[in-house]
């Protein structure tokens, strides 16, 4: 269809990633942009930079590597970063906003098997799936006869920490099971039509179960706090798919282990791939190893997203996922 | 009403059930029994109802037994236990625990889909086991949108129904006949029903047409990537025939809540990741199990009381 593309007039992308994250969609990639790829060469990355990448101006930053105002420093003509993950939390955004560099995300690729996961973790939670099963598997069952009972999923009030486009799709999903809806973000939502809380305190004195799908911010760290725990209460359960600091683990765990409150679902963790092992012998908890996101459909939607972001930038249109910076 | 006697044929495991039978009638406890033909001997002309449960029921030999017996409340939706026939002949009214525990079933169903297809259990071991440490879990597969295939579409698949739909997962059934008023695909076959979704879950009553609906042809049909779900009864599968399409990978994976021979699981399973293996837990919840006996102790005390029954099967 097209002519043949000569190399010199395809646009440069700077590929940023530490050398196990892999580039799953080099030869897609490689047929509309020239790939530049520090990680390929023998070069220490701030010396590449600084001799190839001068003139760059769009930057695809691979999982979690992390962007500081240094590297930002060796890309004077950076414009554009395009995020490989939902979290923008490991790029220096306060210097990104000072340079007018746009950031896109990859939410909107992941949000329907994040949200999955979080129902996923919701519902093991609530109804012991996970435990259930070890019983099961360790033969228990003839043995100690009936297992202990879970607790009903419907009617459970919810409070949505973070309504974006995760927060939504996990609402959605939520509501077919007769659960009642709050949510709490950085500002009231006009079009959502759940109740809206100012603060995550005030939404988990009103609700059962808390389910965390915001970003992490210095706003948000360590958010869900001594105090709100308090405020969900004993019965209450936190499901956790954003950012490990979103919670103060030390104190969730003391929470737990003293069972002042009802259980937990966490896929995220402060210190990956750390995780407080006075977790692992309690049957009310779900661990998960930060897999959301990691179905090969969501790969290959994050893959036509990070694309179509490229492609809209290099031909001055509208790109699909600007992150609104909040500082 | 304290001279009625009632004699529970399954375990009296949960409590406020025994409680509350208690508070009204004499309660026999046949399970705590140690020669149980002795028991129903013993007792069989103060015995005027019994309550059973997915497990025991009432059947022909239990009846005939009980020479007074007026009716059979079970602590459960499925009567597969209780000789209904045996019940109609002897005008014996039976009732069962419909509605409350229809959510709390459906909601199990779809968190197996999740734990299934998501690896949930598989990957909570293994962080546990500390292996995240030297590695990342795998890739597993994606939910939302995948075909859901119901067996069955009473209270129970209509709810299954309503939530997979709230995940975009394309809804087709199959059930004796079609229903008019239902906008999701009908197949007229089981067979037809597996081969055209990717998740198909069983949820119909266990009969003599329905013992083992699910089987080889069936499973095959579901195929490699195909995922079994089964809230019903152990009997609607063919459980050997499940256990070694599973082991030879010609059935992609399986949530199980039921087996034929409860409480025992066919071991071969306990080593497959693609699995979850529940023990019978579809209604288990505090809320809902209460619901049950209130429908339980209510249906015993209308019916002696003369009153119109609550939720009558027979």
């Amino acid at each position: 269809m097209a002519a043949k593309q000569n190399q010199e007039n395809l646009p440069v992308v700077l590929v940023y990633r530490r050398p196990q994250f892999n580039l799953p969609h080099r030869n897609r990639l490689s047929r509309h942009f020239i790939l530049l790829d520090p990680a390929d060469s023998q070069e220490p990355t701030s010396s590449f930079l600084s001799t190839y990448a001068q003139s760059v101006r769009a930057l695809l930053c691979v999982g979690y590597s992390t962007i500081t105002s240094e590297t930002l420093s060796l890309l004077p003509s950076l414009e554009l970063i395009v995020a490989c993950s939902a979290g923008v939390d490991h790029i220096d955004l306060q210097e990104c906003h000072r340079r007018g560099i746009a950031i896109t995300n990859a939410s909107v690729a992941f949000a329907e098997d994040v949200a999955d996961l979080a129902v996923g973790l919701l519902i093991d939670v609530l109804r012991k799936i996970s435990g259930a099963d070890r019983f099961v598997r360790g033969g228990l069952w003839p043995v100690m006869g009936d297992y202990p009972l879970g607790s009903k999923l419907g009617g459970k009030r919810v409070g949505i920490v973070g309504f974006g486009s995760i927060g939504s799709e996990v609402a959605k999903r939520l509501v077919a099971f007769g659960c009642s809806i709050a949510y709490n973000s950085r500002r009231r939502k006009p079009s959502v039509p759940f109740p809206y809380h100012a603060n995550v305190r005030g939404l988990a004195a009103d609700s059962d179960i808390l389910i965390l799908c915001c970003a992490l911010t210095e706003e948000t760290h360590h958010m869900i706090n001594e105090g709100v725990m308090t405020s969900l209460g004993k019965e209450g359960v936190i499901i956790n798919v954003g950012r490990g600091s979103l919670i103060d683990e030390k104190e969730l765990v003391q929470f737990l282990v003293q069972g002042k409150i009802g259980g937990a679902g966490l896929d995220v963790f402060e210190n990956e791939p750390d995780v407080p092992k006075e977790l692992f012998s309690l049957d009310n908890v779900v661990l998960s190893p930060h897999r959301a996101v990691f179905t090969p459909e969501s790969l290959e939607a994050l893959i036509d997203l990070t694309s179509a972001n490229l492609k809209a930038f290099f031909s001055n249109k509208p790109l699909k996922s600007l992150v609104e910076i909040e500082l | 009403m304290e001279s009625i006697g009632v004699l529970m044929t399954c375990p009296p495991n949960f409590p406020y059930l025994v409680e509350e039978l208690e508070k009204r009638f004499t309660l026999y406890k046949l399970q705590n029994a140690p020669d149980k033909t002795h028991f129903i001997n013993s007792h069989k002309n103060s015995i005027r109802a019994v309550v059973g449960n997915a497990g025991f029921g009432a059947d022909a030999e239990l009846i005939e037994q009980l020479p007074k017996l007026e009716i059979v409340s079970s602590f459960s939706v499925g009567l597969d236990k209780v000789d209904l026939p045996k019940c109609k002949e002897k005008r014996i009214r039976v009732t069962n625990t419909p509605d409350v525990l229809t959510n709390d079933v459906a909601d199990l169903a779809i968190g197996l889909m999740l734990a299934v297809l998501r690896r949930l259990c598989e990957s909570d071991r293994y962080v546990r086991s500390g292996k995240w440490k030297k590695g990342d879990y795998k890739l597993t597969t994606k939910f939302t949108g995948k075909s859901v295939g119901i067996i069955g579409l009473g209270r129970i698949g209509m709810a299954i129904a309503t939530r997979a739909e709230a995940f975009s997962c394309p809804i087709s059934y199959y059930a004796r006949t079609e229903k008019p008023d239902v906008k999701y695909r009908y197949y007229p076959s089981v067979i037809e029903l597996a081969a055209n979704c990717q998740i198909l879950v069983v949820a119909c009553a266990l009969t003599e047409e329905t013992h083992h609906i699910v089987n080889r042809e069936v499973m095959n049909a579901l195929g490699p990537k195909g995922v079994l779900i089964n809230i019903g009864r152990g009997p609607h599968v063919d459980e050997p025939e499940l256990v070694s399409a599973l082991l030879e990978g010609r059935l992609g994976g399986a949530g199980l809540d039921v087996f034929e021979d409860e409480p025992n699981v066919p071991e071969p399973l306990f080593g497959l990741e693609n699995v979850v293996l529940l023990p019978h837990v579809g209604s288990g919840t505090v809320e809902t199990r209460k619901a049950m006996a209130d429908l339980v102790v209510g249906n015993l005390e209308a019916h002696f009381l003369k009153k119109p029954l609550l939720t009558p099967v027979v």
